[in-house]
C-alpha cells in the first residue's frame, strides 16, 4: 500500500525547540531579562508592585525608543554618535520656537521633526558622500549639536535652560500624545511605554516583513553586493539615519512636554547606552545582524537594573559596573550562539 | 545560421598608454558555452568588463543579437539581458537563501506603505527555481553564508537564470572550489546551457574548460591566440597552447634539471644523527 510521505528533506534533522531558539538574535537578550527580572522580584519588595512596575517600564521606555532605531542603523552598518544629544537638541528646538517665538506647541513640534530628520539626513548624507566611517561623521555632530545646543539656548534664554512650555496654546493635546498616563488595572502607565512598544512592533515588522528590511540587512552584510544586485545604497542608509533622528525626536517630544523644562546640556552620554542596548539585544558591531524587539529588551533590561538598584536600596554607583559586565557578557554570549547558528562549511 | 546572442569583432581597450586588450573577436550562441581561456594578465577581466558593461570598448565593435552596442553601465547590460555572476557572487553571507535570491527584486503583496515581501511566494519560487536547474538546497531559509563555495555560485547562477538573462558571464567559476565541487558546478553550467542560455566561462584551467565548452578563445598579453572550436582542438593542445606551448617545454626542462637527486641512504642517517647531536648541544 502507497503511503503518502511527507516532502521532507531526509537531510535536515529535525531541530528541537531550543536549537531554534538560539539563532534568534534576541535570546540573549530575553534570558538576560529573565535573571534580572527574577533576582530583583525576589529580593526587593516593590519590583513587582504595579507602581514598581510601572517606574521601571518609564525608565526603560524612552531608552527603548532610541534603542529600537540605534539597533536599525546598526543592522545598516553604521553608528550615529549624536542620537543621545539629539534627544536634547529636538526638545530645545520644541520649547524655543514655543516659548520664545510663540509658535502653537503643534507647529513647533513640526518644526523640531524637520530639524530632526533633516539632521539624520545630512549625518548619512555626509557618511555616503565621503565614504568616511559613520562614528567619525556622527561623532563630529555630536560635539557640534551639544555646543549648539548650549549656544543657541543661552543666545534666547539667557540661561542654560528653557522652560514655560505648559503656558502655550496646544500644550494640553500635544501632552496627550506624548506625555500622558494610562490606567491599566492598579498600574498608572506612562504613555512612553506605548510610543516604546509601538516603535518596537514597527521596526520588526519592516526589518522581517518588508522590502526596506530586507535591504537593510543587505547593506550591513555586504555593501558591494548589495550595490550589485540594485539595491539603493545610499537611500536605505540615509533612510536609517534619518528613523534614528526621527526617534530622538519622539524622546525629546516626549521628555518636554513632561518636565516642561529642558536642560542645555541633557542628553550627552545616552548615545552609547542605545549602542549597549543594541548590542545585548543581539545586533552585530560590524552590521547585518540584529533585531529590533531584542534592542527593545536590551533597554528592559536596563530599566529594570536602574531601578531595581534603587529599590534595593543599594548605591546607584554600582549602575555602571553592572553595565559594563553586562555589556561584555551579551556580546560574549552572542558570539558563541551566532557561531554555532552560522558555522561556516566551506 | 541564426544571429548570435553576443559577438565583439576586434575589440580593443587601452588604459592610458596601456594596452589592455587589442584585435579579439568570438560569438556566443545560444545554447554554447564559449570559454575565455588565459593566464594571469593575459585581459580575461578586461574582456568580460566590456561584455558586462562595466568598461566600454575603444576600438570594434560588440554585437549584442546582431545589433552595435556601447554599454555604458552593468545595469544596462542586466536590461539586455546579459547577467554577470562576479567571483564575489553578490551574495550577503548572513541572510537567508530566499531572501538573497530576490534582493533587490522582492516580490511583494499589500498595497503602498503597508505592502510587504510576499515570503510564501518567494521560498516557493526559490525552491523551484533552484530545483530546475538540479539544486537540490535542504532549507531555502539557512544563510548563504553556511552553504558550500559550490553551493553558493549554484545559487547565483540560478538566481541570474531566474531573472531572465540570455547570457550568463560566469568569472572563474571553479576558481577557489575543490575537485568535486567544481565538476558541480560545471553541471550547473551545462544545465543552463540546455536550457537555450549562452555561457561565456572564464577560468585559466583547460580541465574544467573542455568538457563543457563548445568554442575556446584563448588571450595571451591581452591578445587573441585564436578561437576555436571544440572539434578543431584537443584538450593536450589546448592546454599546451595555453601554457605557451614552447615556453612550457622549456619550464619543464628547467624543472627536471633542478630535481634534487636523492643522497645515498647512509648520508642521509648521518645527517640526521648529526643534527640531533648539534640539536642536543645547543640544550645543553
Amino acid at each position: 500500500m502507497a503511503v503518502a510521505t511527507p516532502t521532507v528533506d531526509e537531510r535536515l534533522a529535525r531541530v528541537g525547540v531550543l536549537d531554534r531558539l538560539l539563532v534568534r538574535p534576541e535570546l540573549g537578550a530575553v534570558l538576560g531579562a529573565l535573571v534580572v527580572f527574577t533576582f530583583f522580584s525576589v529580593f526587593t519588595d516593590q519590583f513587582l508592585s504595579p507602581a514598581g512596575a510601572a517606574t521601571w517600564l518609564d525608565d526603560a521606555s524612552t531608552l527603548g525608543i532610541m534603542a529600537v532605531g540605534v539597533a536599525m542603523l546598526m543592522i545598516g552598518g553604521e553608528f550615529d554618535l549624536s542620537a543621545g544629544v539629539m534627544t536634547a537638541s529636538t526638545a530645545l528646538v520644541t520649547a524655543i520656537l514655543a516659548t520664545q517665538l510663540g509658535l502653537n506647541v503643534w507647529l513647533a513640534l513640526g518644526g523640531s521633526l524637520l530639524f530632526a530628520l533633516a539632521v539624520g539626513a545630512f549625518n548619512g548624507f555626509v557618511v555616503m558622500r565621503t565614504g568616511l566611517p559613520s562614528f567619525i561623521v556622527t561623532l563630529g555632530m555630536f560635539l557640534a549639536l551639544q555646543g549648539l545646543n548650549l549656544g543657541v539656548t543661552r543666545l534666547f534664554t539667557g540661561s542654560v535652560q528653557v522652560s514655560g512650555i505648559s503656558s502655550v496654546d496646544g500644550y494640553e493635546s500635544a501632552g496627550f500624545l506624548f506625555a500622558s498616563t494610562v490606567q491599566i488595572g492598579s498600574m498608572t502607565l506612562q504613555v512612553s511605554v506605548l510610543w516604546w512598544l509601538l516603535v518596537a512592533g514597527v521596526a520588526t515588522w519592516v526589518l522581517l516583513r518588508t522590502r526596506f528590511g530586507n535591504w537593510i540587512f543587505a547593506v550591513g552584510g555586504s555593501v558591494t553586493s548589495a550595490r550589485q544586485v540594485g539595491v539603493p545604497v545610499m537611500r536605505t542608509k540615509i533612510l536609517l539615519f534619518m528613523t534614528t533622528a526621527f526617534a530622538a525626536w519622539v524622546v525629546g517630544s516626549i521628555n518636554i512636554l513632561r518636565f516642561t523644562t529642558v536642560q542645555a546640556n541633557q542628553g550627552i552620554g545616552l548615545e552609547l547606552q542605545f549602542i549597549v542596548a543594541a548590542v545585548v539585544g543581539g545586533c552585530l558591531l560590524t552590521g547585518g545582524f540584529g533585531s529590533a524587539i531584542g534592542a527593545a529588551i536590551g533597554a528592559l533590561i536596563f530599566g529594570m537594573t536602574r531601578q531595581g538598584i534603587v529599590f534595593a536600596r543599594w548605591d546607584t554607583d554600582w549602575f555602571m559596573l553592572f553595565l559594563g559586565v553586562m555589556l561584555l557578557a551579551a556580546v560574549l554570549v552572542n558570539n558563541a550562539f551566532r557561531r554555532k547558528a552560522e558555522r561556516v562549511r566551506r | 545560421m541564426s544571429t548570435p546572442l553576443l559577438e565583439v569583432r576586434n575589440v580593443g581597450k587601452r588604459f592610458g598608454g596601456v594596452i589592455a586588450l587589442r584585435e579579439v573577436s568570438t560569438v556566443v550562441n545560444a545554447g554554447e558555452v564559449t570559454c575565455v581561456l588565459g593566464d594571469n594578465g593575459a585581459g580575461k577581466s578586461t574582456l568580460i568588463k566590456i561584455l558586462a558593461g562595466a568598461h566600454c570598448h575603444d576600438e570594434g565593435e560588440y554585437l549584442v543579437e546582431g545589433e552595435p552596442v556601447r554599454l555604458s553601465s552593468p545595469r544596462e547590460a542586466l536590461d539586455r539581458g546579459i547577467a554577470t555572476v562576479f567571483q564575489d557572487l553578490a551574495v550577503v553571507p548572513l541572510m537567508s537563501v530566499w531572501r538573497n535570491f530576490f534582493l533587490g527584486s522582492e516580490p511583494r503583496v499589500g498595497w503602498g506603505p503597508f505592502s510587504m515581501i510576499d515570503r510564501k511566494k518567494a521560498c516557493e519560487t526559490t525552491r523551484s527555481a533552484l530545483a530546475d536547474m538540479g539544486i537540490d538546497l535542504r532549507d531555502v531559509e539557512q544563510p548563504v553564508g553556511t552553504l558550500s563555495g559550490g553551493e553558493r555560485q549554484c545559487v547565483a547562477i540560478a538566481r541570474a537564470v531566474h531573472f531572465g538573462a540570455k547570457v550568463l558571464i560566469l568569472d572563474e567559476p571553479t576558481a577557489a572550489l575543490g575537485v568535486k565541487q567544481a565538476g558541480v558546478v560545471l553541471k550547473y553550467v551545462a544545465q543552463a546551457r540546455d536550457r537555450g542560455l549562452g555561457v561565456v566561462l572564464i577560468t585559466h584551467n583547460p580541465h574544467h574548460a573542455y568538457p563543457v565548452g563548445d568554442r575556446f578563445l584563448l588571450l595571451k598579453r591581452g591578445r587573441s591566440l585564436g578561437c576555436q572550436e571544440k572539434a578543431d582542438i584537443t584538450l593536450a593542445e589546448l592546454t599546451r597552447q595555453m601554457a605557451g606551448g614552447a615556453e612550457l617545454e622549456a619550464l619543464e626542462h628547467e624543472l627536471r634539471q633542478e630535481r634534487v637527486v636523492p643522497e645515498p641512504a647512509g648520508a642521509l642517517e648521518k645527517k640526521v644523527n648529526n643534527s640531533r647531536l648539534s640539536k642536543e648541544r645547543a640544550i645543553s
